[in-house]
């Protein structure tokens, strides 16, 4: 028997009405990577924020290595040794610094460090802890210039400096690619032997394969599964997650009607060769490639956000070549962008005025909003996305990310499109409402060209009739949703076929 | 609204429509302008120039008619223009030079200031004051000038209503239907809780923004035509307080009705319950002096209650 690290016995936690967490019993034993699953609204995030100090329990003991544990405060779970890293990577780093300051900010705020700020010493300590990580950045490069992927390393290599007992990654590769995360979890592996126990959250099944010794499943501010018994049985765990049985999204694929979105010699990347692709009417085709495989170059241009470099692009057999946004929405092009939190979600709204936004001229009776018109529009898109609220007057805020993202895809689909881009439509989405979603664009496919973009192959496999897989601005490979070849998917987007 | 009902027994006189109509008329002016400044707050930004650009508006009705001897309808015309252009001007510092809202504004504030002055060499405008060549002006205010800021409609009493009140609801009103009530002032509070989002469903940020400042420009120089009626003459100190009392209406608006984000109905309900504040003060002798004080208390009050509230509001949304 390991020692147990951290063992919290009756957990419950509500806000208000909304009882989110209730009753938590686990334990997690020293070199012990944990998964814990859950669906958006499951509990996860509140179980991670009652461990690493932001919120208090309502009920139960928290003990740390035997010792009773009750943090007031983040700065306190840190001390004793229970270090977070969270989930939107850009909490976790100042962007104006470089990067040895923001490695070594968690020294520089407590108290036991002098008035004065050493540079040279700063650099010093910077970089032991950069190479304890195995981090090959310039440490004086400033943060705001770096990738996604290097700012997520910073955060985790600054927890690290906290030599941790218990350290919790709440997503932490849901923006990193393929090496960029094996990098990770070398590190992980590390700290694993090393005897820090750790809580990993994740949605992404290859992560949940490589790295977990044990996988706990939430559901309902409850635990649902637990299981430790290797080989570990995943689609168990997808079970106790959702409490039903994922039917993989058997596609029967589509014969497309005529076409509606062509692209004759559409350069997506300096020097690639260039792109010519055609999608038909009530076809859904995904694209999927790596970061920089001319993925967003490709969406930017169909939607006016960039100018077409070369080559044409005809929707319904006329020119198409916008010149901003609102070009392409005249043409019918509607798009769902990805990073809903940016660029989709207005904060202050309620539902209804985030779904409607887009077309509230259609709403408007003579110079006055109608909300009776808003009203009904929207309540038949929470009826058939099946988004889970109160009514359409919530606040945006109050919905899961699976219920935002819906409310984001509803926007687009209260009118009829020619053509729909859905960036990213699954970002941070549980499995239930991704096929709430991927059931609803497929139903919903007639009378459009729909193309998805995804960077998950298995997300493609579940949405699409047709798979075009891109690398470095190039097609490398399409294939047709039926008896796919994974392999020589994986292989074309990686660039290796 | 307990405050009323304290001033009513704790200063005889206070509950009387007259007094009533005395608050409405000291917050009037102030009113419009902090109209102004909502709808800039609305999409996110910020007007620091209207305190300078109801000032200018007075000194530039003054001169039309006094110096240039034009008529009133002339002289309301160049204001309104003068408003709207200076909104134009700010709006395009922020929108295409991408100077952050309060230095821009700041900006203007100053410029306005400054140019205010010059063509009178530094001096408040009155009729019949001497210009600069020696000879003496030879333009008045004219009746139906003067009837703007000193008219009083018969409703109930006689004389009862002056007409800056009826123009300050007008604008209200019509400020609170166009934000809240139609697709344009949708659209406005989308851009101000989330202006990248907003340009992505296709609405044009940049001239709804610009829109926001000329329509504060407008309603600085609306506000300023009106002092200027009130007063007679070209004062250049008179529109020293009016920038910070109009904000502070606009921001206390805030709290009004637990809304937590900028809107008319609030602002207006704003500087009504500082106007009430300062009358019921002063009817109750406190001295002048103590009167920003009180002022700026409201305004913090007002400030924490929003904000405390409307972080909680989003604290408890996410789980």
């Amino acid at each position: 028997m390991q020692a147990s690290v951290l063992d919290i016995q009756g957990i419950h936690k509500s806000f208000g009405n909304n009882q989110v967490l209730r009753g938590i019993d686990m334990r997690i034993n020293a070199g012990e990577v944990v998964v814990l699953m859950g669906a958006n609204g499951a509990g996860k995030s509140t179980l991670v924020k009652v461990l690493s100090g932001y919120h208090a329990a309502d009920h139960g003991q928290m003990q740390l290595a035997g010792k009773p544990y009750s943090p007031r405060d983040a700065r306190e779970a840190i001390h004793q040794g229970v270090v977070t890293v969270h989930q939107s990577i850009d909490d976790g780093v100042i962007p104006d610094l470089d990067v040895a300051n923001n490695l070594m900010l968690d020294r520089l705020t407590s108290g036991a460090h002098g008035l004065w700020v050493s540079a040279k010493k700063l650099r010093q300590q910077a970089s032991e802890v950069a190479d304890a990580m195995g981090l090959d950045i310039d440490l004086n490069a400033r943060v705001a210039d770096l990738s996604v992927a290097d700012r997520q390393m910073i955060s985790i290599a600054r927890a690290m400096a906290h030599a941790p007992r218990l350290l919790i990654l709440d997503e932490p590769t849901s923006s990193l690619s393929a090496t960029e995360a094996e990098r990770l979890f070398t590190v992980i592996d590390r700290l694993r032997a090393q005897g820090v126990a750790i809580v990993y959250i994740s949605h992404r099944m290859s992560d949940i394969r490589r790295l977990a010794d044990r996988i706990i499943c939430l559901r309902d501010g409850q635990i649902s599964g637990v299981f430790d018994q290797a080989p570990l049985d995943l689609t168990a765990a997808v079970h106790a997650m959702l409490g039903q049985a994922i039917n993989n999204a058997d596609i029967e694929p589509a014969t497309p009607g005529a076409p509606i979105l062509t692209l004759h010699n559409v350069e997506l990347a300096k020097g690639a060769a260039p792109v010519s692709l055609s999608v038909g009417d009530g076809e859904v085709v995904a694209f999927t490639g790596l970061l920089g495989s001319g993925m967003s170059a490709l969406v930017e241009t169909l939607f006016g956000l960039r100018p077409l470099s070369s080559g044409t692009m005809q929707v319904d057999g006329q020119p198409y070549a916008p010149g901003n946004v609102r070009e392409a929405l005249a043409r019918g092009v509607f798009m769902s962008v990805k990073d809903r939190a940016t660029n989709g979600v207005i904060g202050d709204f309620n539902i209804a005025d985030n779904m409607t936004l887009p077309f509230l001229k259609a709403f408007t009776r003579g110079a006055f909003l109608s909300a009776r018109q808003q009203r009904a529009s929207t309540e038949q898109m929470i009826a058939q996305l099946g988004i889970v609220c109160q009514s359409h007057a919530d606040s945006i805020g109050t919905l899961s990310g699976g219920n935002q993202q819906k409310v984001m895809i509803g926007r687009w689909l209260q009118s009829p499109s020619r053509v729909l881009l859905l960036d990213e439509p699954f970002q941070g989405v549980d499995i239930g409402a991704r096929q709430d979603i991927g059931r609803h664009i497929r139903a919903t496919a007639k009378g459009r060209a729909t193309l998805v973009f995804v960077s998950e192959l298995d997300e493609a496999i579940e949405i699409a009739d047709r798979i075009i897989v891109l690398h470095e601005g190039a097609i490398a490979g399409e294939q047709s949703n039926r008896d796919i070849d994974l392999n020589a998917l994986v292989a074309q987007a990686s660039g290796k076929a | 609204m307990a405050l009323v009902v304290y001033f009513s027994l704790a200063a005889s006189g206070f509950a009387n429509p007259r007094s009533a109509v005395f608050v409405l008329q000291s917050v009037a002016i102030t009113g419009i302008l902090a109209l102004g400044v909502t709808t800039t707050l609305v999409v996110g930004g910020f007007d620091l120039s209207i305190g300078a650009v109801a000032t200018t508006s007075l000194m530039l009705a003054a001169y039309c008619m006094v110096v240039l001897e034009q008529p009133a309808y002339v002289a309301v015309a160049v204001c309104l223009l003068m408003g709207a252009f200076i909104g134009l001007i700010n709006g395009l510092l922020i929108v295409k030079f991408r100077i952050p809202d309060l230095l821009a504004t700041l900006g203007m504030m100053f410029l306005l200031i400054g140019l205010q002055r010059i063509p009178t060499q530094g001096n408040s405008i009155a009729t019949g004051m001497s210009l600069a060549d020696g000879s003496t002006a030879e333009g008045t205010f004219s009746a139906a000038f003067l009837w703007l800021g000193r008219h009083r409609f018969d409703l109930i009493l006689e004389r009862l209503i002056p007409v800056p009140v009826v123009v300050f609801v007008l604008i209200a009103v019509a400020i609170w239907l166009f934000l809240g009530f139609t697709r344009h002032g949708r659209l406005m509070y989308a851009i101000g809780s989330n202006e990248r989002a907003t340009a992505l469903v296709g609405a044009p940020v940049e001239r709804y923004k610009i829109a926001a400042y000329m329509i504060s420009g407008v309603t600085a120089s609306i506000g300023g035509i009106l002092l200027a009626a009130r007063l007679g003459r070209g004062d250049i100190a008179s529109g020293n307080n009016l920038l910070l009392d109009s904000v502070a209406a606009a921001l206390i608006g805030f709290a009004v009705l637990g809304a937590a984000r900028p809107n008319a109905f609030g602002t207006a309900m704003g500087a009504l319950f500082v106007g009430i504040l300062l009358q019921g003060m002063t009817m109750m002798n406190a001295p002048y002096y103590t009167q920003d004080f009180v002022k700026g208390a409201v305004l913090v009050v007002a400030l924490m209650f929003t904000f405390y509230l409307s972080s909680r509001r989003g604290q408890s949304g996410r789980h």
